[in-house]
């Protein structure tokens, strides 16, 4: 492919994971408490798919990576400052609410209709990327339900290996049941990948990527449209923690032989 | 009054897997629990006379089904057609199916198709003021919450071991036959295999009784001030081996390798439970040198009965979280539970 990818990120912020959830409402529906105050992070498994789509840009000449992030626009300046240090990207922001309990399928409307209007964007180079689940909603759902509002009807999800092959095609490799890899061989382009982990470590700070960023994500971030996410027809019961307190019975000193063998009983029972 | 459809696909000798016959049941108390609801089956797949043959005493109204030789490869584009023109057929107005990954991928679309609402990874279906209400978990099994949707038709997608699995006689019938779309043709993807490890060395088992858990203690150095990698690796396959539990991993443990430290050659992200991994469902976990939230709260919130052997007997995590906390030396311990296994 003379001409590149188009390689389209789909990918918000959710609370740092070593962070305590507690769930509080609001008039607006469920929330976290204290959610805005929270420290966020890029998406785990977006970030997955936002370093794979860099790792094809570099291979492949003229292609592109585009970052369309959905959140509250003063948290996603804050992540922005740190994952802007790692790949290059432009930054197509959307202003609304990122938490787990918004509904996938408004986000997907707000995220397709951001992407459509990218200028330039040609369909037969698109390839539209994110994590398979997110750490918020964790439902799985919103890069297929985009893929539909954009036509891609080559659709994967919890991939952990993008390969392209001398003739073009697309070697995708699928996570399924039994720790198992389903392997696909898809055409070209339109597609979307829902990216599991991948095969990539986090890539190290490099200020120039991040000076280079840095320009255009601050006017991307004024120029974010806001996204009102109203969650018709969906209520919430209740939104609660789990009781998770067990009685824990500590074993000390005792022999490596008497636990084996306490372990073992148990096994079988 | 809602018309359930249980739609799901067939597995390749055109029989219904666990988790079809698990969302099967989920489909046929709801459809008790909503007063004068009735239940439709949908089946999908290159084969489904054996299916047909599992729903004969389910007391569905109606048995429809795509049977076509493209079904045998589960792939977006053709498995999102058979399954739009079932709930078409259908006039569902909520469909239950069973999350496995080919539904995972396909059925969020076609819930777009239909003009619907999907929700996945649903733990329970109840009733509430007679409607229909699900439960299911938020930011990554940390919260739980119960909702409600209007609108319709809504797929929900439930999440295997949450409920037992159908079982009745077997009989004889026959399906309606939905015609195959046009979509089916001609498909711009092709499922060229499946990449697994050899039967000897899979170590992800998501029907085992145990699982066992692995944390980056075992890489670290031990009482003589060295590290005993190969040990480790050798007591961990021959505990595998031994009961055929599942092993799972902390994420600090899978990402050594890509820090360049000595790591389990046998361990994959595959492999990894917790905030970024899986949660797998099993009856019983051991947890071995794991410390931290991941593999105590988040990897195992799905396993019944939990034990830890640690050498730090104040691990806040393991306290609370698990039965049973043996602060012990793993490497001591699992070299004697090994030899007890043999015996």
């Amino acid at each position: 492919m003379s001409s590149g990818y188009q390689i389209v990120v789909c990918g918000s912020i959710v609370p740092d994971p070593w962070q305590t959830l507690e769930p509080a409402v609001t008039p607006a529906g469920p929330a976290l408490k204290n959610e805005m105050m929270l420290p966020a992070v890029l998406d785990p498994w977006a970030g997955h798919a936002l370093f794979e789509a860099a790792n094809l840009a570099r291979q492949v000449a003229g292609s592109k990576v585009w970052l369309v992030a959905l959140g509250p626009k003063a948290k996603l300046q804050q992540v922005m400052m740190t994952i802007g240090q790692k790949v290059p990207f432009e930054l197509v922001a959307l202003d609304g609410p990122a938490g787990g309990f918004t509904d996938a399928s408004e986000t997907a409307t707000a995220l397709a209709g951001a992407i459509q209007g990218i200028s330039g964007l040609d369909s037969s180079r698109l390839l539209l990327f994110g994590g398979w689940e997110s750490a918020s909603r964790g439902a799985g759902v919103t890069l297929q339900l985009v893929g539909e509002q954009l036509g891609i009807t080559d659709q994967f999800q919890g991939v952990d290996q993008l390969k392209v092959q001398p003739d073009g095609r697309l070697e995708i490799l699928e996570r399924i049941e039994g720790g198992r890899h389903q392997v696909s061989l898809c055409d070209a382009p339109p597609a979307v990948l829902g990216w599991a982990t991948g095969h990539l470590p986090e890539p190290k700070n490099n200020p120039q990527v991040g000076m280079m960023n840095m320009r255009q994500v601050m006017p991307a971030l004024q120029r974010a449209q806001a996204a009102a996410l109203k969650g018709e027809g969906l209520t919430f019961a209740e939104v609660s923690l789990p009781s998770q307190v067990r009685e824990t019975r500590i074993v000390k000193d005792l022999p490596a032989d008497e636990i084996a063998r306490e372990i073992v009983e148990w096994i079988k029972q | 009054m809602e018309t359930i459809l249980f739609l799901t696909h067939t597995e390749a000798d055109g029989s219904l897997g666990r988790a079809a016959l698990e969302s099967l049941t989920a489909a046929k108390q709801l459809t008790e629990a909503l007063g004068g609801s009735s239940l439709v089956a949908g089946l999908l797949g290159s084969q489904t006379e054996a299916a047909v043959g599992q729903l004969a005493g389910v007391g569905a109204s109606r048995i429809l089904a795509v049977t076509d030789e493209q079904l045998a490869q589960p792939r977006y584009a053709t498995d999102a057609a058979a399954a739009t023109a079932i709930c078409q057929a259908a006039q569902a107005t909520a469909v239950i199916a069973p999350a496995t990954s080919r539904f995972n991928r396909v059925l969020p679309g076609v819930s777009h198709r239909l003009g619907g609402a999907v929700d996945t990874h649903v733990s329970q279906l109840g009733v509430s003021d007679g409607t229909i209400e699900v439960t299911r978990w938020f930011y990554r099994q940390r919260l739980r919450g119960r909702l409600k949707r209007a609108q319709r038709p809504w797929i929900l997608l439930i999440d295997p071991g949450c409920y037992a699995a159908w079982s009745g006689e077997p009989g004889t019938g026959a399906a309606e036959a939905v015609s195959s779309p046009a979509d089916l043709a001609a498909p711009r993807t092709q499922v060229t295999g499946i990449k697994a490890p050899a039967a000897d060395a899979q170590t992800i088992r998501p029907d085992a009784d145990l699982l066992f858990v692995t944390g980056a203690g075992w890489t670290k150095k031990q009482a003589d001030g060295q590290t005993h990698v190969p040990d480790a690796e050798k007591l961990i396959l021959n505990f595998l081996n031994a009961t055929r539990a599942s092993l799972g991993s902390s994420k600090s443990l899978v990402d050594l390798g890509g820090e360049g430290q000595a790591v389990l050659s046998f361990l994959t992200h595959l492999n990894q439970i917790g905030q970024t991994g899986a949660t797998p469902r099993h009856p019983k976990g051991l947890a071995t040198c794991c410390h931290g939230e991941e593999p105590h709260t988040v990897g195992w919130r799905f396993v019944n009965e939990r034990r830890v052997i640690n050498t730090d007997g104040t691990c806040g995590w393991a306290r609370g979280k698990a039965d049973v906390l043996y602060v012990a030396d793993a490497f001591a311990v699992m070299k004697k539970v090994n030899e007890l296994l043999a015996s």
